[in-house]
This record gives structure tokens, sequence and C-alpha cells, in this order.
């Protein structure tokens, strides 16, 4: 019998079909703007709190739909995004450091839909409102600063060898040293090559001298620039905490570039001045003769001071500093030989290993410790103008024992464990290279702008979803209406795929979604079209059915592979918008062949299947 | 509802003389607006700062640029955009790339200056959307983008020689060259902006333009296995013919959902719309036109299509 679809391919549909408007669901309900108010260091989330935060919001007559706990979190749900904004303002400044406060959308569907993993399509910036940049590092200086400090540690080196040479110039990228004679630079060629690995040597003689060209090697450099890049990511990361956003993005572009989104914020400026933070490092010795506790409780002795770690965990420190970051040319994490526990290998440049090994000659056994110290600017709007305050935190970020006496490289050990010991050296990074970046790009959209932009695109994808069913259920009536119910879980199917890859949605990912919405029927039209012909030709209905759909499947698919192509290269080559585009057309193109063709044949299979039929609604 | 009750008889060949001399016009005309005018192109692709505010009330431009101009931005391109309220501002990048070397530290950008000395003014304006593109991005998104077409086509190309031929697959690409050509040329003629979002609409219009030339490819194709006594000129006559109500069902559609976007999707994807309705015209015209009469051209016969005649017989004979 033709017209007859197995069974398991309907119960295929009607699972795909069920699945689908499931997941699609959450969508229906949207997203409240909310703020999330999480305890840091001491402080508890608890009623007090609550009723704290309540009394607030009602002083200063800002409306809000609930006040719930969850996970320790406290989140507030608002009306709309300007009492959001503005809360978020106000509790930040109110709560200080203690709470930490960030503004999200947070979605309203029910919890059962919560707990299968439901949630509704991410939004883009265009859509939402918010701030994107793109920041490039400024690799050149980043190799520059490396070879200046060659410059210096090979000038040690052959002093402190007495190999006698004439000059030694950095030039450009390379690092040339003169000799008198062949027999000096062959001397010279060993401990260069011992103690500094990044560089590789060329020999070159002319004007009666012998140079000595050293290079920074491949690797080195490849390395070098993805510690500059690291460490700016790791930098921003700390420092995204400011604005009060929940779901920051940072992301590395490419080799040298980093993309930072912020939903949600609106001061561009504030934002930047923030980024500008200077980091730093501190080593300092521990004031192991005097009592922590007496200088909590009375005042700490002439030449220490009072240190915290990130725990609140207190530290006696002297005031006098042993070096600081820009004395440090590399930090990473690795293995200890000798006790195999986790350890982080730092390198010094000349100044920073001289004071090194001055002081911990003198203090082998004794604690010392590493701070690190941020200032930040921190930039408020008030009453349109902007107000700067600088916010310094100092953080002691390791203690250990001096076992030797340390000069140009030495390693911290005894860390727990790897991990650790990658945070360690991310933030002996932080704190010590200088890696300038700059904004490259930048794009912000204001909330009125993102909830336009929702509302426009929302209706275009109706309105053209109408006309194209009404145009359908015209000219095809009853197969137009089969089409249209095919249509209609197309777009179920896309929203469900979209909402489920959680792929970022913008404004044009919705055009995508109307063109494919006008492009799904043409898979209809063309078998319709067929079946039609086979009709004229005199052919049964049954059999004018199963002809059509048989012979438009080869021109469908060719049709949408190539479509599908443009899509791909779209995909690969496009940027932020674009890909948004290239997603959902491509996933349109998907969903409307499956729809289109397994979809409507099932439904009409259904209605014509083991009947004898006279005449076709088409 | 039916448009044609039978299968049309019209002789579409017998014009393609005339097509042909059309096609070339729009083409030549393209090519002297592109090299004569050159393309607007927007904020992508040529860097600097775009900045949208909406004011409460109808603003006059004129008090808008003298503000800039006394902020010391005389060279500010100043529009309306949507209603007498919302303004655009435009401001080219500098000249010297001395300006992007700046490093984050103390960089207050463009757009956060006018805004400031726009709020002086008026302090009830709201910012909708701002936007800075450094030079160098701007060039990078033109050779991606131009990039992006170029390996569009020849994948679309190896694709169409894989499943047809060599000679439908020149035929496609004609068509396709055509279609961006004279989108472009429009564009070109007219000043719309050309940004991002127009790139992607063109490389959509590839996607869709191609879709409609290889249904009626493949009509072709299966027409030249079907009918051996016709000459390929009458051959293509009846498949476009036969596809002829589908290639106008899909276009009025499709151009339904784009007049929808165009009319109501606001005016982030206003250029994106236009595109598309310029594309889908043109790319349904190509693929009567261009397309078909390239293969007649290029001397399409039964013989080409004998090799892969055993598939086709296979298929037919299929019963499921």
């Amino acid at each position: 019998m033709i017209n007859k679809y197995a069974l398991w391919k309907n119960v295929l549909i009607i699972l795909v079909v069920l699945v689908g408007a499931l997941y699609a669901l959450p969508n229906i309900y949207g997203s409240d703007p909310a703020i999330q108010i999480t305890a840091s260091r001491s402080a508890v989330v608890d009623q007090t709190l609550i009723d704290r935060v309540k009394t607030e919001l009602t002083n200063s007559k800002l409306d809000y739909d609930s006040v719930k706990v969850a996970d320790d979190i406290l989140v507030i749900r608002f009306k709309n995004v300007e009492n959001q904004l503005k809360a978020n303002d106000l509790l930040r400044e109110s709560l200080g450091d203690t709470y930490s406060v960030a503004q999200n959308l947070i979605t309203a569907s029910p919890e059962w839909l919560q707990t299968i993993n439901a949630s509704p399509m991410y939004l883009g910036l265009d859509l939402r409102g918010g701030l994107h940049f793109l920041m490039e590092v400024d690799m050149d200086t980043v190799i520059n600063q490396a070879n200046e400090t060659f410059t210096g540690d090979v000038r040690r080196i052959l002093r402190k060898d007495k190999i006698r040479y004439l000059t030694v110039k950095q030039i450009k990228d390379t690092i040339e040293v003169k000799f008198k004679d062949n027999e000096t630079r062959e001397k010279a060629l060993l401990p260069i090559r011992k103690q500094i690995e990044e560089l590789a040597g060329e020999t070159e003689d002319r004007d009666d001298a012998f140079y000595l060209t050293l290079r920074m090697t491949q690797v080195a450099l490849i390395e070098r620039k993805k510690a500059a890049l690291k460490k700016n990511i790791t930098t921003l990361r700390n420092r995204v905490n400011e604005f009060g956003v929940s779901e920051p993005v940072i992301q590395q572009q490419g080799d040298d570039r980093i993309v930072l989104q912020l939903p949600g914020v609106q001061c561009s400026s504030c934002v930047k001045k923030t980024l500008s933070a200077v980091a730093s490092l501190e080593f300092r010795l521990v004031d192991w003769k005097n009592s922590v506790e007496d200088a909590i409780n009375g005042r700490p002795p002439i030449g220490s001071r009072l240190y915290q770690d990130r725990q609140g965990q207190p530290y006696l420190l002297k005031k006098r500093v042993i070096m600081n970051g820009e004395h440090i040319s590399s930090a990473a994490s690795g293995l200890d030989q000798e006790s195999a526990s986790a350890a982080v290998f730092i390198n010094t440049n000349g100044v920073g290993s001289k004071r090194l090994s001055n002081v911990t000659r003198k203090n082998i056994g004794k604690p010392m410790a590493v701070v690190f110290i941020e200032q930040k600017p921190v930039v408020r709007e008030v009453d349109g103008k902007e107000v700067v305050t600088y916010k310094k935190t100092e953080e002691v970020i390791n203690v250990a024992t001096i076992r030797d006496v340390l000069s140009r490289r030495f390693q911290i050990t005894g860390l727990d464990n790897p991990k650790e010991a990658q945070e360690l050296a991310l933030l002996i990074r932080a704190g010590a290279l200088v890696a300038p970046i700059r904004i490259i790009e930048e794009r912000t959209i204001g909330p009125s702008l993102g909830q336009d932009n929702i509302s426009k695109g929302t209706l275009s994808v109706i309105i053209g979803m109408v006309l194209v069913i009404v145009f359908m259920a015209i000219w095809y009536k009853g197969f137009g209406l089969v089409a249209n119910i095919a249509l209609s879980f197309n777009l179920v199917l896309i929203v469900a795929i979209l909402s489920l890859l959680q792929a970022t949605l913008t404004l044009p990912g919705i055009a995508g979604i109307v063109l494919t919405v006008g492009m799904a029927v043409d898979a209809n039209v063309l078998i319709f079209e067929r079946i039609r012909e086979e009709l004229r030709v005199g052919n049964s209905p049954q059999a004018s059915i199963h002809a059509g759909y048989e012979k438009a499947l080869s021109t469908i698919a060719d049709a949408n592979i190539t479509t599908l192509i443009a899509a791909i290269v779209l995909f690969v080559f496009g940027t932020g918008a674009i890909k948004g585009f290239a997603i959902t057309l491509s996933i349109g193109i998907l969903t409307s062949m499956f729809t289109a063709i397994m979809g409507t044949r099932a439904i009409i299979n259904l209605f014509v299947s083991g009947k004898t039929i006279k005449t076709l609604s088409i | 509802m039916q448009l044609f009750k039978k299968t049309t008889t019209f002789d579409f060949m017998a014009k393609r003389k005339l097509a042909m001399a059309f096609s070339l016009l729009l083409v030549f005309g393209s090519f002297y607006s592109l090299i004569d005018k050159g393309l607007s192109f927007g904020l992508d692709f040529t860097g600097g700062t775009l900045l949208e505010v909406n004011y409460p009330k109808s603003v006059d431009l004129e008090n808008v640029r003298a503000t800039l101009s006394d902020a010391g931005y005389p060279d500010a391109n100043v529009l309306h955009y949507g209603t007498a309220r919302d303004v655009q501002i435009r401001i080219a990048p500098p000249k010297k790339s001395s300006d992007d070397k700046k490093v984050v530290e103390g960089t207050e950008s463009i757009s956060d200056k006018v805004l400031i000395a726009l709020s002086k003014k008026d302090a009830d304006v709201e910012m909708r959307r701002q936007e800075f593109v450094g030079p160098q991005v701007g060039d990078e998104l033109r050779d991606d983008g131009g990039l992006a077409m170029i390996y569009a086509l020849g994948a679309i190309l190896i694709y169409v020689i894989l499943r047809f031929q060599w000679r439908f697959a020149f035929g496609a690409i004609f068509a396709l060259i055509h279609d961006v050509v004279i989108t472009l040329g429009i564009f070109s003629f007219f000043q719309f902006d050309f940004d991002l979002t127009v790139l992607a609409a063109v490389l959509a219009i590839i996607g869709y333009s191609l879709n409609d030339t290889i249904v009626v490819f493949d009509r072709i194709r299966e027409n030249f296995r079907k009918l051996r006594k016709e000459t390929p000129n009458s051959v293509v006559n009846i498949a476009l013919n036969q596809t002829l109500s589908r290639t106008l069902m899909t276009s009025v559609t499709t151009l339904l959902v784009v007049a929808a976007m165009f009319s109501l999707g606001g005016e982030m994807i206003h250029a994106f719309s236009i595109a598309l309705l310029i594309g889908i015209v043109v790319g349904t015209y190509s693929s009567v036109y261009v397309a078909s009469s390239a293969i007649l051209a290029l001397n399409v016969s039964h013989e080409d299509l004998i090799q892969v005649e055993k598939e086709g017989a296979d298929q037919d004979s299929h019963e499921l």
C-alpha cells in the first residue's frame, strides 16, 4: 500500500515534535530582569539581609516582583530593566564589599522546566543591551620588553663569567654582541645558551669584528605572547566583578585578541577606567619576631604592617619591599623535580636578582610573602557626572620559607596541588608583566534599543509567518493547511534547538529565522506543484501524492544543500552578528527539511492512507 | 487557487537575446556605478564612531551639529533615523593611526566625549547605540567578507559540477555573479549603507538564487533524459514552464516575509532587508534567464547527461 508511513516514522515525528515543544516552552515565559546577591568573605545570606534589602528598595520606591533565596544566592526580580539598573546601583553602594551584587536576566519559567534543563534562548547583546569590547594585546611591546630584559641579562652573564665583550646592543628584535676575537665569542656562547634558553644565536664576522646575534626562538615568542594574552584575560576576570554582571563573557579571539561582553552594562567610560587598573606585586619578609595577635589588638610594631590573604587570615609583614612586579620577567607553574610537588618557577631580571640575593642570603630559613596589589579606579555616574574613587586592594597570595640564596631563577614549592600552582603563577604574571591592551572595537546597545529590537524582531517573525500561512492556505487549500502546520512546527523546532544549544540569538539571527520561514515552504511548494502536475497528467490522487513526494525529493535536497553551503561559509568566516544569522539559517534549513518533507507526509498519509480518494484539496 | 490551470507554454528562450542585453546593461551599469561612486561602506568596514541618541522631544539637527562643532567635531555626520527624535551621529576615524595606538589607560573614546557634550545641552538625551570600530578591524572585516564570498562561490561551483555537469556549474555561477553584481550596483547607485549585515544578506542571496537555479536545472536534467527528440532549446523551455509556478510561489512567500522584516524589523536590519528584496527579485529573474541562457550558450546537449542516466533511470523505477 502506498502513502502509509511505518509506525516508527510516525512515532519519531511525534517524539521530535513533543520534545521540541517542551524545550521551546521556556521562551514563552520570557525572562525577568533580576539582581543576584551573594555573600563574600565572612557574610551570610539570611533573613536580616532579606529584610534590609526589602526596606532599602521600598525606601527608594523601587518596585520589585519577588525576593527569594536559592543556593545561598538572594534573587530579586523586577518588572522592568530601569528599576533593576537603579536597584543595582543602590544595593552595590549600600551593601559594600561584604556582598557581591550582580544584575542578570533570569528565566521566569516554572521549576519543572528548569529541572529538565529547559531554558530560554540566550539573547545577544543587541537584544538585551550591553557592552561589547574587542581588545588587542600590544604584542610588539611585549616582545620588546622581553628583549630589553634579555639584553641586560646577557651583559650580566658575560660580566659575571669575566668574558670580555665590546658591546651588547638591542637592535629591534635581536641582541647583538660584539667581540674582539672568535675565541671569546666561543667562550660566551655556552653560558648564555645555558642560562637563557629562550634565545638562539648566530655568528657573523664583519668589519674586523666578531658578532653574535641572539634572537628569541619561535617557541619562546609563542610562549611570551600566550603568557601576555593569558595575563590580560586573568586581570580582566579579576576586574569584571566590579561591574556587577553575572554572565560576563571573556574570550580569546585569535592569537592576540580578547572579546569582553558585559550584558546590561551601559557606561562604557566607567568600564574603560576600571579596566585601566594597575596590578603589581611586592615581595616582603614576614615579621616573625612579633606576634600577629598583638598587632591585631594593639598597634603593629614599627617597620611592620598587617596584611590579609583572600580567606581573611592575617599576616604581619615587614614594611621594606624586597622587590616588586617589575623585577619579574616570567612565572610558570610546574612540578618540582626533588619533592615531586606542585611549584611555581619564577625568573627575575638583573636588578631583581641582585636585591633578592642580598636579602635572602641573610634570611635563610625565614618566611617570605608575596603580596598582590591592585589599584582600581571605581567610576560611578552620579547625576550625570562621573565620580572616580580609587580602591586599593592588597592581598597576601603566598608565604614560603626561604631555603637558599635566591637570585635569577627560583621556585616556590610546597603548594597543595597543580591547580593552586597555576593560580599563583597567573596572579604573579598578572602583577608582573606589562602587556598593554587597546580597544579596537566597541559596541554599546542601550536597554531601550535592545527591548525594541526584541519586539520588532518578534513582530516581523509573526507577521511574516501569518502572511505566508494565509497565502499558502489560499493557494493550496487543504494541502496548504498541512504545510502551515509543518511550518509552525518548524518554528517551534528552531526555537527549541536554539534554546538547547544556548547559541546566542542576535537580531540578524531573528532575520535568519524570518528568512527560513519564507524559504521553508519552498519544499512544500515543490512537492505540491509536482502533485498537481501528476494530477493534470491524469494520475490517481494516491499515485500523484506518492510520485509528487518521490520526484521532488532530490530537487529539494540539492536546493537545500547549496543554501546550507552558503550558510556554513558564513558561519566559518563571519563574526558576531553574522554568525548569529548563519546559525539560525543553517538550523532552519535542516529543520525545514524534516518538517516539510516528513512532517507533511505523515499528516497527509493520515488522511489518505488506505482510502479511496477521488479528489485532492490542492 | 492555481496560477496556471495547465502547464504553460511560454517561449522563454525566444526572448533570451533580449534578456541577455538587458542583463548586460544592468551588469555594466552596476560596474560603472561601483567604479564611479563606489559602495557607501558602513562603520563596520570603514572604522570610526557611531552614536545613536533619542530625545524626548523632536530636535533640530542644526543645534546638534552646533553642539558637536563646539565639542571639536565639525566634520561629524548628523542625521535623523526613524523619527525626528532620533539622531544618528557618525564620526570618521582619525586619519593617522596614532589615535588607535593609545592604550586603554585613560582613553576616553570619542563617543563618550560626544555623549557628555550632548547631555550637557540636554540632560534628557538617551543613548541608544554606540559603536567604535578601529581602522584595522574594518579592513579585516572587509577582507574576510570578500574571502567568504569567494569561498562560498567556489564550494558551490564544486558541488554543482559534482551533482550536474560543468556547463550547469558555470551557468549557476554566472547567475550568482549577475545577482551579486546587480545587488551591489543598486546599493552603490542609491548609496545605501553597506555594512556587515548587508554582506550577510548578499551571501543569503547567493544561497537563495542558487536554490532557484538548482530547481530549474533539476528539471532541465530530467527533461534531457526523458525528451530525447526535443532540441536543447525546447527542453529548457519546457523545464522553465514546468517550474514557473513554483518559482513564482516561492519568490512571493519569501518576498512577503522579507517585506514584513523591511517594514517592521527596525532600522538595524533595514539595509539587510533592502538587500534581500533586491536579491530575491534579481535572483528569480536570473534563474529563469541568466542561468538557463548560459547553459544554452555553452551548447548543452543530450550527450552531456548520458553518464548520469543510469542513476536517473534507477530513480524513476523506484517503488516504495
